[in-house]
């Protein structure tokens, strides 16, 4: 009985990372108002409805199981964004998660979060692919090893890293702390945790920069002083991960 | 013939660009304003993918301000021929989801594509020109580029 508790609590399913997702989009909705307001002391405004268009899309999607078969990238458009009743896998899930968002979400963000997931996507597909059976779960050890590419994918997108003000500034310390954990073989429950807090004090980090990339960056060193807005959206990301799966 | 997408946050800004650059075609003008009615082989067609699709924005148009990767990919798609076509943007994630954009074309047809660096206004007046005197794409894109440099005060 404990082991099957065990066995549970460190294997990640396509359901498990929906209700992530839509956990995410929930706190989404809740903070449109504050997203938009820090965005507008830095930036043009939008982050918080940009979000929110596209977390709304994403609900609709993962709630009608309408789900963009796995296709390789560059197999064209129409096969890109042509919905199929694919079975559901979980590298299959995330480029669907990645499609919505793009055009949901629109802007910057909408490229940049759409990279972390079509990168995750790809990752997980080719974790899968080998093996007999492509809808099983996947470990943390490997999910972690997902989310990584996902954020190499959108470093390459917004050509930025460490520092800089962005979304990088949650995303990347919290996917550490995540690899962290799980490679001192933490529970999940630890590991998400982790990552959480991991992505709470690095959004708070923005505070002190001075924005290089993106609309902000305008703002030069006046852009110092204020919390990035994206830095903030990815924050609840992590959040709804830990709600999710720890 | 190279032709021009011009990708722009704001649709009546892209718009403005396009007719703009539309008088500067050599020849004939072709006033279409969308990318399905565009279909000559003779005259460089100049399409908009700017802004969001969003049927549910408060607009007068069925699109908020913002960049989309996948509709700036249609737009090519659409426009594209051997000739290859050119990508004028405004600025930040306009370049962003185009360069999106071109990944998720067939490599074939993106590698016929370039996203200029040029000035949006100066850079679509100069390509609109040089792409309707039946120049290729690097020669339209350096016109293009170059146009950064026109000294609009004189010191
Ligand atoms: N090059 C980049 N790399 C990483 N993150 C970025 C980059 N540019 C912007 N961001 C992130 O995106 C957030 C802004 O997202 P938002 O949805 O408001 O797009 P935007 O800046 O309005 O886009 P646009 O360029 O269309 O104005 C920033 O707070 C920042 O975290
Ligand atoms: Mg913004």
């Amino acid at each position: 009985m404990l082991v099957m508790v065990h066995i549970m609590n460190s294997e990640i399913s396509a359901s498990c990372i929906e209700r992530w997702l839509l956990v995410f989009a929930e706190r989404i909705l809740e903070k449109k108002d504050y997203l938009t307001d820090l965005d507008a002391a830095i930036g043009d405004g939008d982050h918080g409805l940009n979000m929110a268009r596209g977390v709304e899309r994403l609900r609709e999607r993962l709630g009608s199981k309408l789900v963009a078969a796995g296709r390789p990238l560059n197999a064209g458009l129409a096969a890109a964004t042509e919905p199929a009743d694919a079975e559901t896998n979980i590298g299959v899930l995330l480029r669907t998660v990645a499609m919505t968002l793009i055009s949901g979400v629109g802007g910057a963000a909408g490229a940049l979060y759409g990279s972390f997931f079509l990168n995750a996507a790809k990752e997980a597909a080719s974790l899968l692919k080998n093996g007999a059976d492509p809808q099983r779960n996947i470990s943390i050890a490997e999910f972690s090893q997902v989310l990584r590419s996902g954020l190499e994918g959108l470093k390459q997108r917004g050509k930025a890293g460490l520092d800089e003000k962005t979304m990088i500034d949650a995303f990347e310390p919290a996917i550490d702390a995540l690899q962290d954990s799980i490679e001192q073989g933490e529970d999940a429950t630890a590991a998400f945790t982790a990552a959480c807090q991991a992505a709470e004090k690095g959004m708070q980090k923005t505070i002190g920069m001075q924005a290089l990339k993106g609309r902000a960056s305008y703002l030069g060193p006046r852009s110092i002083g204020h919390q990035d807005p994206g830095a903030t959206s990815t924050f609840y990301l992590f959040e709804a991960a830990r709600k999710a799966f720890a | 013939m190279v032709n021009l997408v011009i990708v722009s946050h704001s649709r009546r800004l892209a718009e403005g660009v396009k007719e703009l650059a539309t008088q500067m075609i050599f020849g004939a003008p072709d006033i279409t304003t969308d990318a399905t009615d565009a279909n000559t082989d003779n005259t460089v067609q100049i399409v908009v993918a700017a802004g969001i699709p969003d049927e549910e924005c408060d607009n007068a148009t069925p699109y908020r301000l913002g960049s989309d990767a996948l509709y700036i990919a249609q737009t090519i798609e659409q426009v594209w021929t051997q000739d290859g076509v050119l990508v004028l943007v405004d600025l930040g994630s306009a370049v962003l989801n185009t360069e999106m954009a071109l990944d998720f074309l067939p490599p074939e047809m993106a590698g016929r594509c370039q996203i200029s660096n040029a000035p949006l206004v100066e850079g679509a007046i100069t390509a609109a020109l040089e792409a309707s005197l039946g120049h290729d794409l690097d020669t339209v894109n350096q016109a293009a580029e170059s146009a950064a440099h026109i000294q609009k005060v004189s010191l």
